[in-house]
């Protein structure tokens, strides 16, 4: 995998590999049909595809700097695009989403807004600029934009923290799907999906991560499209579910009147079960927007703040591949995004609508108690019904289940044959293993390159600098799945956090080292360790020492503390010290302009 | 490679300023802006969304999207016209 033929032949290697599924998909539908059950054919799915990126993953391995750190930067804009769009939709976007938007409604969405339109700040603020620097990891841009060890150091922090806590979600998720597809516990699960996640990286660092995360793109947006334009299709809406859910948004709107959603409340509760009380499409005024936006910004300074979206972009071979990169990255996304909140019409339409044979609200409780699927889930303990008020009618308030099974469970209500259920599985393993691939190699390398290397130990070789890096990622990964296997918070709970430990800590310090000269090494100490100190205080404050929200910024929000504590900080201090040297300046300058030579030699 | 002047340098910033603005203008509307009021805005529909669901299920998004493809190109012309665009590579 070396060389330009290699990216010359990208668009006929993925053609083929394209067809190659699609032809897989075909033969388990025809093996279905000759009485495969749909277990076996969820084992092959799984097993399938992750061989193939294992392959892929050997086949990238490498010995170079370059190609290990920064995929010898030579990734064109769309694959890069593509594997930006793997490497960002995680677990959380593709089995919790849609079920987000099921049970929040439009409050929810502000998720969605908030991963698309951070992309604008990427583009627009960040990545042409980092990848004229020409870094390889984005505390190596805060260590030499802001000079000195102490801004280099705390940037590997927030980094760590911030992707650490990602990881873990991205682990169990890897572990709860590859449980259910291969029928074993979820403790073992976890570490069966950490060994396909190292066999992605560990040998070809970025570059080995880069082309199975393409390979990952194209399973996940196959498998999350297909059962939906197909049910679309099933109910009669045709062929594009994104516009013709605002006809099933109208209908749904009046089923949940007759159904009395928002209502009704659950008289029982089930552990991590929920019923719908959330009219789907309410907007609501004062609190409700304040709570919309909020949480959108966070998401959005979160986005251009993650190192492991921000690296992708130093593969791309020019300054303005990596812009165009940014709009590619964003179109992929934008074919799921804009996806989940037509998916979760459907299923709520039809759960609710009475008059289709999928519905289930306001039927006999003994008739939907004896459906298959509601058997099979509520055994995993993903569902529960109860007849609470004993009128022998399922009501709203009487059904409850978790929001993952939306998307892993719609193929089976809506009726759809055990192939489909195969691909889902196998492309929520892939959006998990893309995300938590990009994020281990994240902190893996910048604990060998900025914490071991520039550190510790500078004089190290490059054998030794990747020997390193592996080591670390190998325990990286382990301790990861140690904690994913404790199971201490729901998935997406971790993923919020993410975001806002990124954008308290590396938002203003990574804006304004390219957008203010004068921003200096004590700003950038002062905005990163008071910006993340204060957001992280607020969040144990809230969280677990009982203190009271202010303006109802709770802690899927806390960066709306954290990032202006930042700002003022950095640019106070900023300000109070001395402007940068004037080497510092003019490395700002050339930071600027596409043309000329990276900012950092090309092996540092 | 030729020397560029900091004059062209700070022409070239000032338009690039100019540029990331405009763009951050249009993304303040469409991330903010638009949902704020999403509640007044679902009294009107658009192909049979409430057009406040809309904007916050779709309309911001391909905004967005084309928002980033236009930022892309505009920028690049920027760069050519004051000559520093990269050298094409390869």
């Amino acid at each position: 995998m070396k060389g330009n033929t290699f990216i010359d032949n990208l668009p006929k290697i993925y053609g083929m590999y394209t067809g190659g599924f699609i032809a897989f998909i075909i033969l388990m539908a025809i093996m279905e049909q000759f009485g495969m059950s749909a277990d076996t054919i969820g084992i092959l799915f799984i097993a399938f595809t992750v061989f193939i990126y294992a392959g892929i993953g050997w086949l990238s391995r490498t010995m170079q700097v370059e190609a290990y750190y920064v995929a010898g930067r030579q990734v064109p804009a769309v694959f890069n695009g593509m594997a930006t769009a793997a490497d960002w939709m995680s677990g959380a976007s593709f089995v919790a989403m849609a079920g987000g938007i099921y049970f929040g409604g439009h409050g929810y969405l502000a998720f969605v807004v908030g991963w698309t339109g951070g992309y604008v700040l990427v583009a627009s603020l960040m990545a042409p600029y980092l990848r004229k620097f020409g870094c390889y990891t984005v505390p190596d841009y805060i260590g030499t934009r802001y000079g000195g060890n102490t801004a280099r150091l705390l940037a590997v922090i927030v980094l760590v923290v911030a992707s650490f806590t990602y990881v873990t979600a991205q682990i169990n998720a890897t572990g709860t799907i590859a449980s259910r597809a291969l029928g074993i516990p979820f403790e073992v699960g976890v570490w069966f999906g950490l060994l396909g996640i190292l066999l992605c990286s560990m040998l070809g660092g970025m570059r080995a991560v880069t082309w199975t995360q393409v390979a990952q793109y194209i399973v996940l947006i196959i498998a999350y499209l297909l059962p939906v334009i197909w049910m679309s299709n099933k109910q009669g809406f045709g062929l594009i579910p994104q516009i013709a859910a605002g006809d099933a948004v109208q209908a749904v709107m009046k089923l949940e009147a007759l159904h009395q959603v928002g209502t009704l409340m659950p008289t029982e509760s089930f552990g991590g079960l929920k019923a719908l009380t959330v009219p789907h499409v309410d907007a609501g005024t004062g609190m409700a927007a304040w709570k919309f936006v909020t949480l959108a910004f966070c998401m959005m300074a979160g986005t251009a703040s993650l190192p492991h979206i921000l690296m992708r972009y130093f593969t791309t071979p020019s300054v303005k591949a990596a812009r165009q990169s940014v709009a590619w990255s964003l179109l992929f996304i934008f074919l799921l995004y804009f996806t989940a909140p037509a998916l979760a019409t459907f299923t709520k339409l039809q759960l609710l609508n009475p008059e289709l044979a999928t519905g289930i609200i306001g039927k006999a409780f003994a008739d939907v108690q004896s459906l298959d699927w509601i058997q099979k889930w509520s055994a995993v303990g993903f569902l529960a019904i109860s007849d609470s008020n004993g009128d022998g009618i399922l009501q709203i308030n009487e059904f409850f289940m978790r929001g993952d099974i939306v998307v892993l469970a719609t193929p089976e209500i809506a009726g759809l044959p055990a192939v489909i259920s195969g691909l889902v599985a196998a492309g929520g393993m892939a959006a998990a293993m893309s995300t938590a691939d990009g994020l281990l190699l994240a902190i893996a390398n910048a604990l060998s390159h900025d914490l071991y290397y520039k550190i510790v130990d500078p004089s190290a070789d490059t054998k030794k600098r990747l020997v390193v890096a592996r080591i670390l990622l190998v325990l990286l990964g382990g301790a990861g799945a140690f904690v994913a296997s404790l199971q201490l918070t729901n998935i997406l709970g971790a993923v919020a956090w993410a975001f806002d430990f990124a954008a308290s800590g590396l938002f203003f310090p990574l804006v304004l080292g390219v957008w203010w000269k004068r921003a200096n090494t004590q700003g950038a100490i002062a905005g990163m360790a008071l910006g993340f100190l204060a957001g992280t205080l607020y969040l144990v404050n809230i969280k677990w020492l009982g203190g009271d929200l202010w303006l109802g910024i709770d802690d899927l929000r806390f960066a709306i503390i954290g990032m202006p504590v930042s700002l003022v900080a950095m640019v106070v201090v900023s300000l109070m010290t001395k402007e940068p040297d004037a080497e510092t300046q003019r490395m700002v300058d050339d930071m600027r302009i596409p043309k000329g030579e990276t900012v950092l030699s090309a092996t540092h | 490679m030729s020397e560029i002047t900091p004059e062209v340098r700070a022409k070239h910033w000032a338009k690039t300023k100019r540029l990331t603005i405009i763009t951050l203008i249009i993304w303040f509307i469409f991330s903010f802006g638009v949902h704020w009021f999403a509640d007044f805005l679902n009294s009107f529909t658009f192909i049979g969304f409430p057009l406040g669901f809309y904007m916050a299920a779709q309309g911001s998004l391909v905004v967005f999207v084309v928002l980033i493809f236009w930022l892309a190109r505009s920028q690049g012309k920027i760069d050519e016209e004051f000559g520093v665009a990269e050298d094409e590579m390869k």
